[in-house]
């Protein structure tokens, strides 16, 4: 089958359809540029890619399994693969592409690494690879996600990292993007940003997505093992800026048959005046140098978004995902902060997994995908998004549900 | 001929560019701060249009343009303020500001609006040429507004000529690579200065980001047509009760 738009590549602009780009300061234009000129010669070189491979074999545990939920089938009368990225070194799937970008860093020569976290997940996985190449490494965090995150702001500080504050504008995930880029406005020679999602000026979009590609990679020759078929006929994957999603849906972008399913934190609803749901409630604009969809005020003013999730507590998304949604490529739904954690206890009761809570918000979206579906989702599903019993559902893990034990803790004291 | 033009052709040193944020100490400060500016001897002034996410700019004209929002300013206040301005404020007036709330606003509506006021030209430092070039150039020159480019000391001599090329009314150079508000290293300024100045550009030069005083101002003088002030203005602005009267003493002490 051939398909006339390629939704792996941007174009040489870093395009994918209407968004994406580099929409940067003049001062970081040398440090874009040169990784842009240089990124694909050095990923794709047989030396890189033998190291790539064998840390993400014996480093972080790669690949990781794909597994059959018996139970969780049964109870929504289909087969459902989990992609157990929870088993990954440090916890997520985060760390493929901190491991990637440190190894294009030392080829690039560069001395320090810079990144900006959330909850902590991607400032954790950068942390450990600048241990592993006893690099320096600096963290920006916002000052209320370091007091609402103290394990991982301890584990990084274990690991060698320093912890910055950014205690500018509202003092979250898309400050500590601003001033992890401010940093790097004002080191442009030694330094390298670790970006942790597939958003950012190009390339860093298409960059992050190939690393995380593994997940994909992995997903069809396993498939093919346990089903003869490589593809399968969902793949469902959570979206704050889009990286485990980018990285799940890969090798399947350019297959028309797999339906990608994506879902967005809905916080306390869509509609609530709380929630993450870029796609839903955000517009067209520029967000840390690129154009994306971004929740915004009318007067272009950029909003804090709201999920129980810090990972998923984003007002933006990668301009990959902005493509997908505004083809129809991909179908976005969402899940509210209540329905993630229905869906974290059941997998831990169902299969004896605790998920994170990111990777919950997927899990809810079994529900919604059902052919009769109890509990209709906020956002419409296509028709033909909904399984049936013959379908093949793979649903990406992307962590594990440690982090987000006092979340958790608290939800079984009123429950 | 416009203000830009006009002003470089009648001076071509020691040109005084000041940054203020629209609404900013207070929301209806805009013009009053303009006007107070005109009149110590400002030649040019870049008007900051405050965003929530000002990736270019350090915590001080940050902070001043989070007060700013606070105040309740918005693109289309600004335009309700400046209507009328130019019966005050004669010397050309740049806004400055970030892609996001211009697209939200409208790219060629904010053109036309700021055409109409009239102000002279745009600075977007989250422009990309590419972009320039092919969407919002156009639109820009469709509505006579000057669209100046910046350079760093990073930026390739062949990049340097290539931006003074599509830039118009003048070329600000970033004094070192940094975000607003950061001290330099002078001396190295002055070389990298010395090198654009040696590079006989088809744009006057403004230096900008770390010029605070008057020591700075008449250092970056020396190789360029002239300098913008911004983070030591927002901070003399800060918590002062008599704002006409510091932004009086604040220019006649770089002026002296």
């Amino acid at each position: 089958m051939t398909t006339t738009t390629t939704y792996q590549q941007p174009n040489a602009q870093g395009y994918y359809g209407k968004f994406g780009g580099a929409f940067i300061p003049e001062m970081l234009h040398r440090n874009v540029e040169e990784l842009r000129s240089k990124y694909l010669d050095i990923i794709y070189d047989a030396a890189f890619q033998k190291e790539f491979r064998s840390l993400l074999h014996d480093y972080a545990g790669r690949p990781t399994p794909l597994y059959f939920a018996q139970r969780l089938s049964k109870q929504y009368g289909t087969n459902i693969y989990l992609k157990r990225e929870d088993l990954c070194h440090t916890g997520a799937h985060k760390v493929n592409n901190t491991i990637g970008q440190i190894l294009l860093a030392e080829r690039l020569g560069k001395k320090r690494i810079i990144a900006e976290t959330g909850a902590g997940q991607h400032g954790v996985a950068t942390a450990t690879v600048c241990a592993l190449k006893g690099v320096e490494c600096i963290v920006y965090m916002g000052e209320k996600d370091i007091e609402r995150q103290a394990p991982n702001v301890a584990r990084m500080k274990m690991l060698g990292a320093t912890v910055i504050p950014a205690t500018s504008g509202s003092k979250t995930l898309k400050d500590a993007t601003n001033e992890a880029i401010r940093d790097w406005i004002n080191n442009p020679v030694d330094t390298h940003y670790i970006i942790g999602s597939v958003v950012g000026p190009h390339p860093y979009p298409d960059m992050v997505a190939r690393f995380q590609s593994v997940i994909s990679e992995e997903i069809r020759w396993q498939l093919k093992e346990k089903t003869g078929s490589e593809l399968p006929t969902h793949v469902l994957a959570c979206v704050g800026g889009g990286s485990n999603a980018a990285g799940a849906f890969y090798h399947f972008l350019e297959e028309p048959t797999v339906q990608l399913v994506a879902i967005e934190a809905a916080g306390n609803g869509v509609h609530s005046g709380l929630s993450a749901a870029t796609t839903q409630l955000g517009k067209p604009g520029v967000l840390h140098g690129s154009k994306s969809l971004v929740m915004q005020t009318e007067d272009g003013q950029v909003v804090e978004p709201h999920s129980i999730s810090a990972g998923l507590d984003y007002p933006g998304i990668g301009p990959l995902h902005a493509h997908l949604f505004d083809s129809r490529r991909g179908a976005f739904l969402s899940a509210t902060d209540e329905q993630a954690l229905e869906a974290a206890f059941n997998l831990a009761k169902k299969e004896g997994i605790i998920p994170a809570l990111e990777s919950s918000h997927a899990l809810a979206s079994l529900e919604f995908l059902q052919p009769e579906s109890p509990k209709p989702s906020e956002a419409p599903v296509p028709a033909n998004a909904k399984f049936t019993k013959d379908s093949t559902v793979v649903v990406c893990l992307s962590g594990r549900g440690d982090k987000d034990m006092a979340t958790y803790m608290k939800a079984m004291n009123i429950q | 001929m416009n203000r830009i033009n006009e002003l470089f052709k009648r001076k071509q040193n020691g040109i005084l560019n000041v940054y203020c944020t629209a609404g900013y100490p207070q929301l209806n400060s805009t013009v009053p701060v303009m006007e107070a500016l005109q009149e110590s001897g400002v030649d040019m002034i870049e008007l900051g249009m405050p965003y929530s996410d000002p990736l270019a700019d350090g915590p001080v004209i940050q902070a001043s343009s989070s007060k700013a929002l606070a105040n309740g300013m918005t693109i289309a206040r600004l335009f309700e303020q400046l209507r009328d301005f130019r019966k005050q404020v004669y010397v050309p007036v740049i806004l400055m500001g970030y892609m996001n709330p211009v697209l939200q606003y409208g790219f060629e509506k904010f053109c036309q609006h700021a055409a109409d006021a009239p102000v002279d030209g745009l600075i977007l430092p989250d422009l990309p040429e590419y972009e320039f070039e092919t969407e919002y150039g156009p639109i820009m020159q469709r509505y006579g507004l000057d669209f100046i480019f910046l350079v760093t000391p990073e930026t390739s001599e062949e990049r340097i000529r290539r931006l003074d090329s599509l830039s118009t009314g003048f070329l600000y150079a970033v004094s070192s690579s940094s975000t607003t508000g950061k001290d330099k290293d002078m001396n190295a300024v002055d070389n990298y200065l010395q090198r654009l100045q040696k590079m006989q550009l088809k744009n006057p030069v403004l230096v900008g980001f770390g010029i605070k005083d008057k020591p700075t101002f008449q250092q970056a003088c020396s190789h360029a047509n002239g300098a913008i002030i911004g983070t030591a203005f927002i901070k003399a602005l800060e918590n002062t009760p008599d704002v006409e009267g510091t932004i009086k003493k604040f220019i006649t002490d770089i002026k002296s």
